[in-house]
């Protein structure tokens, strides 16, 4: 079986030629199998959400390739590649439309990669189908499937983009820092969910993360990037043994001396 | 002073005007809902509009010179309109430039396609000639009552279409691009096409508007836009201020919506009758306009900042 994900050498510039120009990608290449959950550390400016904005097609790459299940997508706009990935963004507010209804939300992400035509926006099916995952959340959602989703809290619009990514399935799911924005209680009912939501669809999954111990307890394999490419690559039973002061040890060794940035979670 | 201006208004002449004035507000009501599609579903501040009604009034006055039906005639009005909204659509989609600066650019633009499409700065239809869609005659002549049925039910027909557009897969799809646009793309919709298309199909209604407008004063002129887009502003933000709390999360809430809208601008063109009535100089009534929109468009700002402020105390 070919990868889910083939990033080959990729790089993105901003603002070249400029006094802000900044090398965000230095050549990043990654290999995902698929059913691989990959966890991505790396301090602040080192192209962790620049990665996955660039397989999301937020803006073309200057250079490289981007391959899912297959596919080269590195030339589709954002919209088109949509149809293989599922997203969940840091800020709450971005992944859903405040003043639509969740199940209007969720008729919506149903139909990603689809045509939209003249059907209704949502169907009487539809609606008990959602209901019964909205239950499984387990945050008393199912009774509020005509609430605007803007009178939400951020955690459960957070866990309703992760029910609207899956909803169908996507080659790819895009996870980035979707819990930094939450209060830890919060967030870690956030990432149990998201667990669910990967094993229970057997997603390839990739997320960014500012906790090292939430990188080394969820997925199969974690990499860590430094100034645009990966510094360091780890899977399998090594990475489960990890410790958050083999991963600091690592990040010192990179970036020469450097302690850890303040925004990594070290607990 | 005082005595002889309250003596010389003549509370008759109040209501004689008023069904007039009821027809225009209806009439408007539906440029005002092309309005409310653009301003508050789309997120966009179109200022085609005042454009395009005017388009719509000479694509419809001049097909009628040539012997068109006057009903069919509209539904020309109608495509017009929407040929406007896909250039504004195009110079912010294809070319990036500002929506609101884009919306300017076409709307000086058809200024000189009126001109051209009139070939003078206005053209008259009469009455008397044509079997037309609507006129200031029909408002006061025997049949009057049906006359207003027939201006209602065309409303509820076309809030019943907008209304089912909205619901399906494509429309809903339009209100999460002018809700999220971020949401939008990772869902996989096509902002660009959706913006595209509900500016056409907003200047399509005001464009309808023009042409019903211009049946109904008897003529289309080049100005007959000018303004329009306050007029719908006022009527959207007087339907919200007045009747949003009376639907909002009701079963139908947006066709209420809709519905409102166009009774915002029966409100509007009555406070206008009240005013004229008053005996303010009609010069003064874009000013006056402008006022009103402003001071609507500025209640929920200052209604916030006030109960903010007695919280904070």
């Amino acid at each position: 079986m070919g990868y889910m994900l083939e990033i080959q050498n990729i790089h993105k510039t901003f603002n070249p030629g400029t006094i802000n120009e900044k090398v965000a990608l230095n050549g990043v290449n990654l290999n995902l199998n698929p059913g691989d959950f990959l966890t991505i550390i790396g301090g602040n400016g080192a192209g962790k959400s620049t990665t996955l904005n660039a397989i999301a097609g937020t803006w073309p790459v200057d250079d490289g390739k981007i391959i899912v299940d297959g596919v080269d997508i590195t030339r589709l706009s954002e919209h088109k590649r949509a149809a293989y990935l599922g997203r969940v963004f840091q800020d709450p507010m971005t992944g859903t439309a405040a003043t639509m209804s969740i199940q209007e939300n969720m008729a919506i992400a149903a139909r990603r990669g689809e045509r939209r035509g003249l059907g209704w926006g949502i169907t009487k099916k539809e609606r008990e189908h959602y209901k019964e995952l909205l239950k499984e959340l387990g945050l008393g959602l199912e009774d509020r499937l005509t609430t605007k989703v803007g009178l939400l809290s951020g955690g459960q619009r957070q866990a309703i983009t992760l029910l609207m990514a899956s909803l169908k399935k996507p080659k790819l799911l895009l996870l980035d820092e979707h819990t930094a924005a939450l209060d830890p209680k919060t967030a870690a009912k956030v990432l149990e969910i998201s667990d669910k939501i990967i094993q229970e669809n057997q997603l390839t999954a990739m997320m960014v993360t500012h906790n090292m111990k939430d990188a080394i307890a969820h997925g199969n394999r974690l990499i860590m990037m430094h100034e645009g490419h990966i510094i360091y690559d780890v899977a399998g039973e090594e990475k489960k043994n990890l410790k958050v002061s083999d991963l600091l040890k690592k990040f010192e060794e990179a970036s020469g001396g450097e302690f850890a940035n303040d925004r990594m979670i070290l607990s | 002073m005082i005595m002889t201006y309250f003596s010389s208004l003549n509370p008759m002449s109040l209501v004689r005007a008023l069904p007039g004035n009821v027809a225009q507000g209806i009439i408007w009501g539906i440029m005002a809902i092309g309005v409310y599609i653009t301003y508050r579903i789309l997120d966009f501040a179109d200022l085609t509009v005042d454009g395009s009604l005017a388009t719509g009034g000479a694509v419809a006055v001049m097909l009628i010179r040539g012997g068109m039906d006057p009903t069919v005639a509209l539904v020309f009005a109608f495509a017009a309109g929407m040929l406007a909204g896909l250039a504004t659509g195009l110079l912010h989609t294809a070319l990036g430039i500002p929506g609101i600066l884009a919306s300017i650019l076409t709307q000086i633009s058809l200024y000189s396609v009126n001109l051209g499409i009139m070939g003078k700065s206005n053209q008259a239809i009469n009455v008397g000639q044509y079997k037309l869609f609507a006129s200031l005659r029909y408002v006061t002549g025997d049949n009057s009552l049906l006359f207003f049925a027939k201006l209602i039910l065309f409303c509820l027909v076309l809030i019943a279409i907008i209304y089912w557009f909205f619901g399906t897969e494509l429309g809903s799809s339009i209100r999460a691009t002018g809700c999220n646009q971020q949401m939008a793309r990772a869902q996989g919709i096509n902002t660009s096409f959706n913006k595209v298309l509900a500016l056409m199909i907003s200047n399509g209604l005001v464009g309808l508007c023009g042409g019903i407008y211009a049946q109904y004063q008897g003529a289309a002129d080049v100005n007959m836009g000018r303004g329009a887009i306050v007029i719908g502003l006022a009527a959207v933000i007087i339907s919200e201020v007045l009747f949003g709390k009376l639907y909002a999360g009701r079963k139908f809430a947006f066709a209420y919506t809709l519905g409102a809208v166009i009774l915002g601008a029966i409100i509007y063109y009555i406070v206008i009758a009240l005013v004229l009535w008053l005996k303010m100089p009609s010069d003064y009534m874009k000013l006056f306009s402008a006022v009103v929109v402003a001071c609507f468009l500025a209640v929920p700002y200052l209604k916030e900042t006030y109960f903010k402020k007695r919280r904070t105390v």
